[in-house]
């Protein structure tokens, strides 16, 4: 079946040159297989040197806490809707927050289903102005997920915010506000 | 391969070299022209796969709405598609094309590791059937791109480690095959024959060689760093845990970008054969030609992240990668405008290889130049995935590798069968596909620069005309690759006998025209002497 290896001087010779050069290919892909593995390291040192894709640069939140203006009050105030009559109870703990920008704040929210049944809500926020909604960041919100209720249950609803210190000066004043929703039975599973 | 039968009698004058009988010639195979024959019919049996595939994706791009088949499958038909297509259909043609004739255009009796050739080639049908073998998964095929980002890859369904060793096994086959190509080339020329005096498909598969040895073994590296990503917990690509989505896309491309170029340089070196013959005069700047190739190799290696330029890259790396890519134009401008100046006051003919070559020459170019355009990283942020991409890589792949290799079976398949094909067909073969190529993919570029995303199954009203017109332009292409079948099955059984040289009135030069059409089934026992 197969062609015996020419049993001449020179076709020994063919063989042997034949099997170093195969055997130096060999190790030329070991050696590509094992640079593909190195491009992992390679690319977290690029990273770091050149300061870019650099996991802490991303975390804006980190970033702007660490520019406090002390020297500036912005006032928060906070609002509830809710869309249906009769379903919720849904209402700020404090009416209103005096915030530094770039610091971090928590804000509280009580939620009560009066109905008796379980219900899944869900809280859609709004900012007023519109343009200090890119200036107002919500680190954790309860608006981030559905939230489930028992039947007549009743629980505190947090957010974590701070404000950007780049939202102009013009500003002294922002307002969140939050419209609880139910979510109908049939799109529960699609959200969770 | 049939034609092979017919030597069985008088093997080169040799007691023991016939072909054994039956399955057992096959399964067994250690002779270049048994396995190059395998890999072409394989490679053709993959077109067409992936053919139909393309066509359930034009039937439901033909009306705007959902039409046929639901979203998901959709991304799997894109997917699987575009697997078969590169690994199954482009690759292991080109393979197929370099073990019937490197061995032939060098004077060796054989490829130099006959063993390490069978296998490489019956990993193929087992690495395929996997892949094909996920559309009938729990999950449903690979449906995040042929790009396999995570973390979209990630959410594949039971296919996942199917796909990823399907895709170690036609890796594990192409390096083998390339060291094949290596060792035959750098070994067992005939004497005489230096490496300038090679012919030029000779030349670029061992260029395309190294870069296949060079980067498959990367692409082998991130499938298993997805496959460990997906089942042990590591995170090299999990931004929760320290790794970064975007790194996937610098290790593939770092495989994909040379990974294109693998399947364009064995064109390349098929038309550098074909055009000097049909224009009777020998290969305008040989020497340009191999520096040409060899420049575009190592470009290749410096251009990956042009596929990455909306990923957030620093401005130097936009303007690096830019500049680098554009690099690129000018050896393929050198290879270009030596193929014309080839023709130039040279004694043409047109038979179906050569026209072939010509569609090549002028609709390569066309991608060649939308490629351009999508290297300037200010316009790539709008045309990157758009129908502009898919135009532009297959306006490279198909009238560009694919039309290649149509060439280069019309070129040598009376060399290999002794019996010349059906002229006729192969012209009425030639002029539906060129026709019908444009009516496909042309009005894609117009879809793209009006802003319709690639890889959606449904798209706005204002696409619906243009698409209609590739959906139309799609299915005669498609139905056009039937002749193409039938031209070769008619020819391998029988025909108007050819002449040694196949070409007589042409008289092309290679030493693959000093055997007997079909060869002996082993050829060049005796190194010819190369003067």
């Amino acid at each position: 079946m197969l062609r015996v290896a020419d049993p001449t001087e020179a076709g020994k010779r063919q063989q042997q040159s034949n099997r170093r050069l195969t055997r130096q290919l060999w190790w030329f892909v070991v050696g590509a297989f094992a640079f593909g593995w190195a491009l992992v390291p390679l690319y977290d040192v690029l990273c770091s040197v050149t300061g870019y894709g650099s996991k802490k640069e991303l975390l804006v939140a980190a970033h702007a806490a660490e520019r406090v203006d002390v020297n500036r009050v912005v006032t928060v105030e906070f609002l509830s809707t809710v869309p249906t009559v009769g379903t919720w109870e849904f209402a700020p703990e404090q009416s209103e927050i005096r915030v530094h920008p770039g610091q971090l704040y928590e804000a509280t929210f009580r939620a009560k289903n009066l109905i008796a049944q379980p219900v899944t809500a869900q809280a859609v926020p709004s900012i007023a102005p519109n343009e200090a909604t890119q200036y107002f960041r919500k680190t954790d919100c309860f608006c981030f997920t559905p939230q489930h209720f028992e039947a007549n249950q009743e629980r505190e609803l947090k957010v974590r915010f701070f404000v950007d210190p780049a939202l102009p000066r013009n500003m002294d004043r922002v307002t969140l506000g939050y419209a609880m929703f139910d979510v109908p039975q049939n799109k529960v599973a699609v959200l969770n | 391969m049939s034609a092979s039968h017919t030597h069985d009698t008088h093997a080169a004058g040799h007691d023991d070299h016939g072909p054994m009988k039956g399955w057992r010639r096959w399964l067994f195979a250690t002779n270049h022209k048994d396995i190059g024959s395998m890999y072409l019919i394989f490679s053709l049996a993959m077109f067409l796969t992936g053919g139909a595939m393309a066509m359930v994706i034009r039937a439901e791009l033909l009306k705007p709405g959902m039409q046929f088949i639901d979203p998901g499958f959709f991304n799997s038909m894109t997917t699987v598609h575009a697997l078969l297509m590169v690994f199954g259909a482009v690759m292991p043609a080109f393979t197929g094309l370099a073990n019937w004739m490197i061995p032939l255009q060098v004077g060796a009796p054989d490829m130099a590791l006959p063993r390490m050739n069978n296998f490489s080639f019956w990993l193929l049908p087992f690495a395929f059937t996997l892949l094909i073998l996920t559309l009938f998964v729990p999950g449903g095929a690979p449906a995040g791109g042929w790009t396999l980002y995570p973390p979209l890859v990630l959410q594949t369904g039971d296919a996942f480690p199917m796909a990823v060793f399907a895709v170690h096994l036609m890796g594990a086959s192409s390096i083998m095959g390339a060291i094949n190509v290596i060792v035959t080339i750098m070994n067992m020329r005939a004497p005489g024959m230096t490496l300038l005096k090679m012919p030029l498909f000779v030349w670029t598969w061992l260029i395309t060689a190294y870069l296949l040895i060079a980067v498959m073994p990367v692409l082998a590296g991130a499938v298993t760093m997805l496959l460990t990503d997906h089942y042990f917990g590591t995170s090299f690509f999990n931004a929760a845990g320290g790794g970064d989505p975007v790194m996937f896309q610098h290790i593939f491309w770092f495989f994909g970008h040379p990974e294109v170029y693998i399947m364009i340089l064995p064109a390349f070196g098929v038309v550098s054969e074909i055009i000097p013959t049909f224009s009777r005069k020998p290969l305008f700047g040989y020497d340009a030609m191999v520096y040409a190739t060899a420049s575009i190799a190592f470009l290749s290696f410096i251009v990956w992240a042009h596929h990455m330029f909306t990923t957030g890259m620093p401005l130097v790396g936009e303007m690096f990668f830019m500049l680098s890519t554009m690099l690129i134009a000018i050896p393929t401008g050198v290879k270009v405008f030596n193929w014309t100046a080839t023709m130039w006051k040279g004694s043409l003919s047109f038979e179906t290889p050569m026209l072939f070559s010509l569609s090549f020459l002028f609709l390569f170019t066309i991608g060649g130049f939308s490629g351009l355009m999508l290297a300037m990283a200010p316009v790539d942020f709008q045309y990157h995935d758009t129908y502009f991409v898919v135009a532009h890589f297959h306006y490279v792949l198909v009238p560009g590798a694919v039309f290649s290799i149509m060439a280069a079976t019309y070129y040598w398949l009376p060399k290999w069968t002794g019996n010349m094909y059906n002229e006729k067909l192969g012209k009425l073969h030639f002029w539906l596909s060129t026709i019908f190529v444009n009516v496909l993919f042309f009005p894609q570029h117009f879809l793209g620069l009006a802003g319709m995303p690639r890889r959606i199954p449904d798209y706005s009203t204002q696409f619906a005309d243009w698409n209609f017109v590739s959906s139309i332009g799609g299915f005669c292409f498609g139905l056009t690759q039937l002749l193409f079948v039938y031209n070769i099955i008619s020819c391998v059984r029988g025909g108007v006998k050819a002449s040694d040289k196949v070409w007589d009135s042409a008289s092309p030069h290679g030493l693959e025209w000093t055997l007997s059409s079909p060869p002996p089934y082993h050829s060049f026992e005796v190194p010819p002497e190369v003067k």
